[in-house]
């Protein structure tokens, strides 16, 4: 399929000459991007550059199947253009985004509105969707909510329980990441890119470093691959149990809870063996990895996992088994899987309806080229699906765990990069424990940053949080939205 | 029968909440180093080895003198411990960071090698809150993490409530603020709300390194730069984030709880 595409073809952090992308008019080039998506593709990255004071569109589309990126680019344009939306669900986001950010107006798009109101106040400011009708009430949550959580905004349209929709504004964790990274990178650089999701440091560290390290024509040691892939599966580790104790908490099963609550703390602190710090800052760099895992360490690293594997098994075995449970995960929050393939969903939520849709097996990089853990997918899109997909997750991740453990490569774990390529595009996929972590670079003439995009799995997720509550109870809400877990900061970066 | 096995599970486990403060405190991860300790006076004539590997701009040398190293800025990489050639700064592995005044966090210059570690709240305070202190906690910009290492302070490992600090769901109900995240300006307003909704008389803490001064974010026109440029602070926790024993450290400290217990200690 990918090969008779007119898009310029690379894989999983690779780069490509910029001059090399091919590049249409706007709106024949909105066209093709169309056809593209029609034969398949996967929309990663759609997202403008500044051309003097006009805007070059950028999109990076995936072929699934093929193991195969590819990316093309609009002739510098302005003003407005058919919006990809229409006939594109999953291009809803992005055009909001490149419409805020650049003042593209994708003509036709059915609810453009900021998406982070970066420019002074928070999207809240925003009109929101209302439904009419006496019956009708409105409920707003947020910014600020009733736990020790990010902020977000939450505008419910109820009739009595029913939730007849939802809306989400974000925006509210703003820090200017991306732009702060223009005519990057700098010293700093690699400390923020951990915290761009302060719970998927290994997970973003992991994508920035690949990108750097295709933009200099190179790759870390294989050791330091070997590091990295250890260090993403002990963060899918932890979240996923964190995520399984908070689901059954807010169902009151408290067994779980209590026991996962602890368990993921000995993840963090599998995380904290190899360096340091429980959520892995400080191990991914540019070039390799900062720390290394000597055998004495890999074997109290490998002894300490069996016991919280274990331990985590014996945990989430209680909460199968409890009829109370399935009776309030079953049915509930569900994402039809037509919907999760139309809006592009990605990462568990996606493999919790159905699609098998993981980086790891369908554009493998560093060390997922030489080992791999299979896909987990459930069918049903409902909160038992999303809960379920992360039980057989931990199961998949411990077992790559304990085979990769004792399959070290020798060697270093550093390695001087050499000056990045000037003009050049370099893109890398990490399947992070949310899903797709997609990050783009553009260097100018001089090799550093022109522009840099970040794209969260949490962006594409959280309207399949929205609709996942149409026709809920609105008492269903923390259940629903604990079973996505989605990220505020790593949407609003 | 899962529930049969659940109870005899738990029983086997017996109570899994740790002895500290009554006994030690569990160890931190051997490569987590703890906080830092600066002596400006080593500094050679000239020598910036550290201020160039630093990726907050943490460090600082002033004309004629030797080195100031920010605690409220340092995300704790220890790039500069490695850099420093005349063993100016080392890490003391010690989990106690908590201190009263942003100024406490400044070391370098004689005296002030270490943290000034926070004091009791006054007796006024501490006989309000001292066995029962309520807090509202605002993410204002956080990645996450901080508020993930607040969260595992309620596990069963930690257990927060047997010192009578509870998070609450309403400001009404707090008597204080635990502020996380450089405060992002869209989030200024919402912290501002919140801060004027706790009953007087309250305090404030700032947690995490981009909490205390902005962090990997100070100097982003999109943050304010740290919880202090928009409310008052009474108890700053450095770390990125901090591990969980340094916030209870922090928590107990400013409680008087520490000095309690070491009286009680003594014959």
């Amino acid at each position: 399929m990918s090969s008779s595409s007119p898009f310029a073809l690379l894989a999983n952090a690779t780069s490509v000459p910029w001059g090399d992308v091919p590049e249409w008019p706007m709106p024949e080039f909105r066209n093709i991007t169309a056809a593209e998506l029609d034969r398949g593709a996967r929309l990663c990255a759609w997202f403008g550059v500044p051309e003097g004071d006009a805007t070059r569109v950028v999109a990076v589309i995936a072929f699934d199947a093929d193991n195969t990126l590819a990316v093309g680019r609009s002739a510098p344009t302005s003003g407005g253009y058919p919006a990809l939306t229409t006939s594109h669900p999953q291009a809803h986001m992005f055009e909001r985004e490149l419409w805020e950010q650049h003042g593209l107006d994708p003509k036709g798009h059915p609810w453009l509105k900021p998406v982070r109101g970066s420019a002074g106040g928070a999207p809240a400011m925003a009109d929101f969707f209302r439904v009419d009708g006496r019956e009708v009430h409105e409920v707003a949550v947020g910014p600020v909510h009733a736990g020790i959580i990010e902020p977000g905004h939450f505008r419910f349209q109820c009739a009595g329980e029913e939730v007849l929709h939802l809306e989400i504004a974000l925006g509210y964790q703003h820090r200017g990441i991306e732009r702060a990274l223009h005519g990057g990178p700098r010293r700093g650089t690699a400390s923020q890119m951990e915290v761009v999701a302060g719970d998927s440091t290994i997970g973003h560290a992991t994508a920035y470093a690949s990108v750097t390290e295709a933009l200099s024509q190179s790759e870390a040691p294989l050791r330091a691959q070997w590091l990295r892939a250890l260090a993403l599966e002990l963060e899918r580790l932890a979240n996923h149990t964190g995520d399984l104790g908070a689901l059954a908490n807010d169902v009151a099963f408290l067994p779980t809870a209590s026991a996962c609550g602890r368990i993921r703390g000995d993840f963090l602190n599998l995380t904290a063996l190899l360096c340091g710090n429980r959520f892995g800052r400080g191990l991914v760099r540019p070039g390799g990895c900062r720390h290394d895992l000597e055998a004495p360490r890999l074997a109290r690293m490998a002894e300490r996992l069996e016991t919280a594997l274990a331990d985590v098994e014996q945990a989430t075995a209680w909460l199968w088994d409890a009829a109370s449970v399935r009776g309030r995960f079953e049915n509930v929050g569900t994402v039809f899987d037509r919907q999760a393939s139309d809006l592009g969903l990605v990462g568990l939520t996606a493999r919790a309806c159905g699609l098998v849709r993981d980086v790891r097996y369908d554009h493998p990089a560093g060390w997922y080229r030489l080992s791999q853990a299979p896909v987990a997918v459930w069918p049903g899109g409902d909160v038992f699906a999303r809960a379920r997909v992360r039980w057989l997750e931990l199961q998949r991740s411990g077992e790559y765990l304990r085979e990769q453990l004792p399959a070290s490569a020798e060697g270093a774990i550093m390695q001087e990069l050499p000056p990045s390529c000037p003009e050049t595009l370099a893109v890398a996929l990490v399947e992070g424990w949310r899903g797709e972590i997609c990050h783009v670079a553009i260097t100018g003439a001089d090799g550093l940053f022109r522009r840099y995009k970040i794209v969260d799995p949490s962006f594409h997720n959280w309207i399949g949080l929205a609709l996942a509550l149409r026709g809920q109870a609105i008492s269903d809400f923390p259940i629903c939205n604990k079973s996505f877990n989605l990220s505020y900061c790593g949407f609003d970066l | 029968m899962f529930i049969l096995d659940t109870l005899i599970h738990r029983l086997r486990r017996g109570c899994e909440t740790m002895d500290y403060p009554d006994g030690p405190p569990p160890s931190l991860p051997d490569r987590h180093g703890g906080s830092l300790r600066v002596e400006s006076s080593k500094c050679a004539e000239g020598c910036a080895d550290c201020l160039s590997v630093c990726p907050t701009s943490a460090i600082t040398r002033p004309a004629g003198r030797g080195i100031s190293l920010d605690l409220g800025r340092c995300i704790f990489c220890s790039d500069c411990v490695g850099a420093c050639p005349h063993g100016a700064i080392v890490q003391t592995g010690d989990h106690r960071m908590a201190v009263r005044r942003r100024e406490d966090l400044i070391l370098g210059a004689e005296g002030q090698e270490e943290v000034r570690l926070a004091a009791a709240l006054d007796d006024r305070l501490l006989k309000l809150f001292g066995r029962s202190l309520r807090l509202r906690q605002v993410s204002a910009g956080g990645d996450g993490s901080t508020e993930a290492d607040l969260n595992v302070l309620g596990t069963i490992g930690w257990d927060l409530g047997r010192f009578g600090i509870q998070f609450v769901a309403s400001p009404r109900h707090a008597d204080g603020l635990v502020i996380t995240g450089p405060v992002s300006s869209n989030m200024e307003t919402a912290l501002r709300k919140t801060y004027d909704a706790i009953p007087d008389p309250k305090i404030v803490i700032a947690v995490g390194t981009c909490a205390i001064s902005g962090g990997v974010f100070a100097g982003n026109p999109e943050v304010k730069g740290g919880a202090d440029q928009v409310v008052p602070v009474d108890l700053f926790i450095p770390g990125w984030p901090p591990h969980p024993l340094t916030i209870l450290d922090g928590l107990l400290r400013v409680l008087g709880r520490l000095d309690e217990r070491a009286a009680q200690k003594r014959p």
